[in-house]
């Protein structure tokens, strides 16, 4: 295949045929993921080329698609689970925390945990209630769980494979109105290090860190106020967990001024996470205290609300502003 | 025509027409159901007389009959020994399964060594049949470990703590041994509190759906720490199989032939293809929940009583004498074993050592974690820093 334009959408499904390809163990269960090929087609074509016993329909009950890909994982399947959208995973988050977490701890690392949930996220398409949210936070605050969620095609392709390979549970967030977003892959090229953060954009004033929907809102916004001689460089984290505190201590060193802006809630979000080590990591090289953009302490609006709540453009750059001005 | 029945036909050991399960088939042809009470299987009665079932017997020979008995009597002390631990502060918790022998030691004792077993926190009886070294299990309960054994080297998976969980984990094991295309069975273990929970139900339809090779044994031990069982279920926990497409049985739990043969029956369904059983074996905590509960507020010493003529020691005990299955040098000789289990159970317990501090940085992650990492080290250099300090 080499080189190929891919919406992110498209990435994520010609990443699990490969695992599929590649690794009898990987299974691929979640709900609708079978002749649907998922609400979102991520899964498409892959029941009718793998066949059901390897993607599997599964009942519709978060816990149980979870809990019994943990007993799959114990019997030495690679589960790849489909939560289908990020508000649904509640009623499983007793056993992705309680359980598959701290499973290889409690067995004093006797057992692996191979399993990958792909939760698609984020707000931006419209969607009723429970459609838009972005919990990533709730898991990165879990020892024993990794967290990343990739911004664009290639990302998307090699960050799956990666995650697949893993031996411990990887929660791989989706950012589910980026899906249709166009970008090269290279399944030939070697990937970099999965927990490892990328300067998606170089500059000299100010840092954006950004990841998953918000790294495109933040190259536009870098645009923008280049228009107006500020260079702004940005960071795409890719893994919230571990997170990858070196390549944002490296930009902010250089630029002295730092902007986190995520669509989930602000308060205890990853953005105070960022804040906090960053002010210890990089205290005289400071010239501003770290500004954070996100989401509002309420309830995921309706729809026809959401652009107000989702940090957008303008209040990037309002804080952008508001940074320089210290 | 039921599902249940249906697949039941397939069996050899059953007579046709007869139903195991539900709340249709009523009350009857069991030695000791009054009319109007779910039926119970039972092969042996407190009495320790040897009865029949029409659809489910065994023959054992006295040299298992003894087997069985021996396990039994060893568990107890096992856990007699723990309890005493924990009153001498050896111990910051014990769950004791007093009374729970012959469900633990029957059910236990239907496996195969390739089957797989799930338990939640009381199956010690099960653990010992498993050939676990019965020290281990007591590693979490010092608070030296979460866990402490390899869940594969007996095919017996760590204790679980928040109820119901490991009945998914066995649906998902049983999925992958039919994706396998292996013989092999799971048996999971939950309690009468445990049913409540969603994810046992979600493994009950997962199970059937996929008609996975798992055995659920429910010990409804009818309390779930101060409530009874009619705070968890208006309707005999075996019957809610039927609604669920697969069948339940109710054994007498405290009856060790029993759990055995219905177990064993179980199992070979579940290796057969004909997919999960649900067994709930009838039985009673006769211990506090846990060392830290005090049963005198919340049930009555005569409930009690009442079970200990039931006690599934001292029906197979009399069982084995009447027939002359067992000796009196039989008898003291396990006197003697059960001694000096005890006494290894002592020693092990109070030299097990507490784990260097920096152990709980590991195995937090298989391929490591930037921040692990860090902390590990930041740990490590504080713990460093009284070096100097008691050095003087």
């Amino acid at each position: 295949m080499a080189v190929q334009k891919l919406p992110l959408a498209k990435a994520l499904n010609e990443s699990l045929r490969t695992a599929l390809e590649n690794d009898p163990k990987v299974v691929v269960m979640g709900l609708d993921v079978g002749k649907l090929g998922g609400v979102f087609r991520i899964t498409d074509g892959l029941q009718k080329d793998f066949g059901e016993d390897r993607v599997i329909d599964t009942p519709l009950a978060e816990s149980g698609i979870v809990g019994t890909a943990i007993g799959l994982a114990l019997r030495g399947y690679r589960p790849v689970v489909e939560i289908q959208f990020d508000g649904f995973v509640f009623p499983a988050y007793d056993q992705i925390v309680t359980q598959l977490a701290k499973m290889r701890a409690r067995s004093l690392g006797t057992v692996k945990m191979p399993v990958v949930i792909r939760i698609p996220y984020g707000g931006g398409i419209g969607a009723v209630e429970h459609h838009s949210e972005s919990p990533e936070s709730l898991f990165a605050h879990v020892a024993g769980l990794k967290v990343v969620t990739p911004a664009n095609s290639s990302d998307a392709y090699w960050m799956l494979q990666q995650a697949i390979l893993s031996d411990d549970p990887v929660i791989f967030f989706e950012p589910k109105r980026r899906y249709w977003d166009k970008g090269e892959v290279d399944t030939e090229a070697l990937p970099g290090e999965l927990h490892r953060a990328r300067v998606a954009r170089e500059g000299t004033d100010l840092t954006l860190v950004a990841y998953g929907p918000m790294v495109k809102t933040c190259l536009e916004a870098a645009a923008a106020a280049a228009e107006e001689g500020k260079s702004v460089e940005v960071v795409d984290l890719r893994s919230i967990s571990p997170l990858d505190f070196d390549t944002i201590q490296t930009s902010v060193e250089k630029t002295g001024r730092l902007v986190v802006v995520h669509e989930a809630p602000v308060f205890f979000g990853s953005g105070a996470e960022i804040a906090a080590r960053i002010t210890e990591r990089c205290f005289y090289h400071l010239e501003a205290p770290v500004l954070r953009v996100g989401g509002y302490h309420a309830p995921y609006p309706p729809a026809r609300l959401e652009e107000e709540y989702l940090p957008g453009l303008d209040r990037v750059l309002d804080a952008v502003d508001r940074s320089l001005a210290y | 025509m039921t599902v249940e029945s249906t697949a039941a036909r397939k069996t050899t050991r059953r007579s046709s027409g007869a139903k195991r399960t539900g709340a249709s088939t009523g009350a009857k042809k069991t030695a000791q159901a009054k009319p109007g009470e779910p039926e119970l299987v039972q092969l042996l009665t407190p009495a320790g007389e040897r009865v029949q079932h029409p659809d489910y017997d065994i023959d054992l020979s006295a040299e298992e009959l003894r087997g069985l008995y021996r396990d039994m009597v060893l568990t107890r002390r096992f856990d007699a020994e723990a309890t005493a631990l924990q009153r001498q502060g050896e111990l910051g918790l014990w769950a004791s399964l007093l009374g729970q022998e012959a469900a633990q030691i029957g059910s236990g004792r239907a496996l195969r060594d390739d089957d797989y077993v799930f338990p939640t926190y009381r199956e010690h009886g099960v653990a010992w049949c498993r050939g676990v070294d019965p020290t281990n299990l007591l590693g979490m309960f010092r608070g030296v470990n979460n866990g402490g054994w390899d869940p594969n080297s007996n095919n017996f998976h760590l204790y679980t703590i928040v109820l119901g969980s490991q009945t998914l984990h066995a649906t998902g094991y049983a999925m992958g041994v039919a994706k396998d295309g292996a013989d092999s069975a799971v048996l999971a273990y939950f309690g009468d509190g445990a049913s409540s929970q969603g994810d046992v139900n979600e493994s009950f339809v997962f199970s059937a759906v996929y008609n996975a090779p798992v055995v659920f044994f429910c010990q409804n031990n009818q309390w779930a720490i101060s409530e009874p069982i009619e705070k968890q279920t208006r309707v005999p926990l075996y019957q809610r199989a039927q609604g669920f497409g697969f069948p339940g049985v109710r054994v007498d739990g405290n009856d060790v032939l029993a759990c055995l043969a219905v177990t064993r029956w179980a199992l070979e369904r579940a290796r057969r293809g004909e997919g999960p059983t649900l067994i709930e074996a009838f039985t009673y905590r006769m211990a506090a929940h846990t060392t830290s509960d005090d049963p005198t507020r919340y049930r009555r010493d005569a409930e009690r009583e009442e079970w200990e003529a039931k006690d599934p020691i001292l029906r197979l005990k009399a069982y084995l004498e009447n027939e002359g299955h067992a000796d009196a040098a039989f008898f003291e000789e396990l006197e003697a074993e059960s001694e000096a289990l005890g006494k290894h159970v002592r020693e092990v317990v109070r030299a097990m050592p507490v784990p260097d501090h920096m152990a709980m940085f590991d195995n937090v992650y298989a391929d490591g974690h930037a921040l692990v990492d860090e902390e590990r080290a930041e740990f490590a250099a504080y713990q460093a820093s009284f070096a100097d300090g008691e050095a003087e």
